[in-house]
């Protein structure tokens, strides 16, 4: 798994070189800008396939969005009391 | 909004073809997902390096502005911990893995789908989105009592996109660039951390 790991993330630095070399052209930033959404709906459209077909996913359905909700308001409860410390300690103007 | 609710038309058209069987075999296995990843981390590469402004932002910036990620990090990571106690069938790494998406649902939910199961994925994709409608709706009630950073906070990695014009509204324009900054940190995080926590989990 990690040599998967990195390849992905060689690629990735691999385009930002890209990007950097190709510079500020907006017709370019358009049409990269356009092919990762396409990419995004064709995974994500894949992903939809693999959990159709996946009867213990599908089966799950109800305990997997509880989950996902618990998780999130665990994620957004922990960044905003982080936030209210950074920002009381070292942004707000006395 | 609009373009979350696209990405979920894709999943759902997708999962409606799964549940029917109405592909092929060959498509219905899904092998070849990880060199659509790769095409997606080649051009998300080279949005990155060819976004001159954003360059531009981070080498502006005062130092402590490095805070409003880490806060995001840090806070994000230790809040899905803690709640994972309560759920019994995610154990702390997964939680974590699910916490680092910091709203960026596409790609942590593809690369979780990758590198661990199908059902972490979904979770992923799902929290991740309603990390996004959250901040979405509830910007003006986080700001009032968490302060100026809680929009950016909650908006995480989104902070730099779709959940930006409501942070400047509430929390106000000078806000802006610290949107954008934690906004890019977080995004360009997102595809190192979330591996990272799956190989050591």
């Amino acid at each position: 798994m990690l040599t998967d790991i990195i390849i992905v993330l060689a690629i990735m630095i691999l385009g930002m070189g890209i990007g950097l070399f190709i510079g500020n052209r907006p017709k370019v930033i358009k049409i990269v800008g356009v092919l990762t959404s396409f990419s995004i709906f064709l995974l994500l459209f894949l992903l939809g396939i693999g959990v159709g077909t996946n009867d213990r996913i599908i089966n799950n359905l109800d305990t997997i969005g509880i989950q996902a909700l618990v998780l999130t308001i665990g994620a957004l409860l922990g960044s905003l009391i982080c936030a209210y410390f950074t920002y009381s300690l070292f942004f707000k103007k006395k | 909004m609009k373009g979350s609710l696209i990405i979920l038309s894709f999943f759902v058209l997708g999962l409606i073809l799964g549940l029917t069987r109405f592909l092929p075999d060959t498509l219905l296995e899904g092998d070849f997902s990880i060199y659509a990843l790769y095409l997606l981390m080649f051009l998300v590469g080279i949005g990155i390096g060819t976004d001159r402004d954003s360059w531009k932002v981070i080498r502006q910036v005062n130092f402590k502005i490095v805070l409003v990620p880490l806060s995001v990090i840090v806070g994000s990571l230790i809040g899905v911990s803690a709640v994972s106690i309560l759920l019994s069938s995610i154990n702390f790494g997964e939680a974590m893995a699910v916490g680092a998406g910091f709203g960026y649902y596409s790609l942590s939910s593809v690369i979780i789908t990758e590198f661990h199961s199908e059902t972490l994925g979904v979770i992923a994709l799902l929290s991740n989105i309603i990390r996004e409608v959250i901040t979405l709706l509830a910007t003006p009630f986080f700001v009032r009592y968490f302060g100026k950073l809680a929009g950016i906070a909650s908006g995480g990695a989104t902070a730099m996109d779709t959940t930006m014009p409501i942070i400047v509204q509430y929390s106000g324009k000078e806000y802006a660039i610290i949107a954008v900054f934690s906004g890019i940190v977080l995004t360009v995080l997102v595809p190192v951390i979330v591996p990272l926590i799956l190989e050591f989990l």
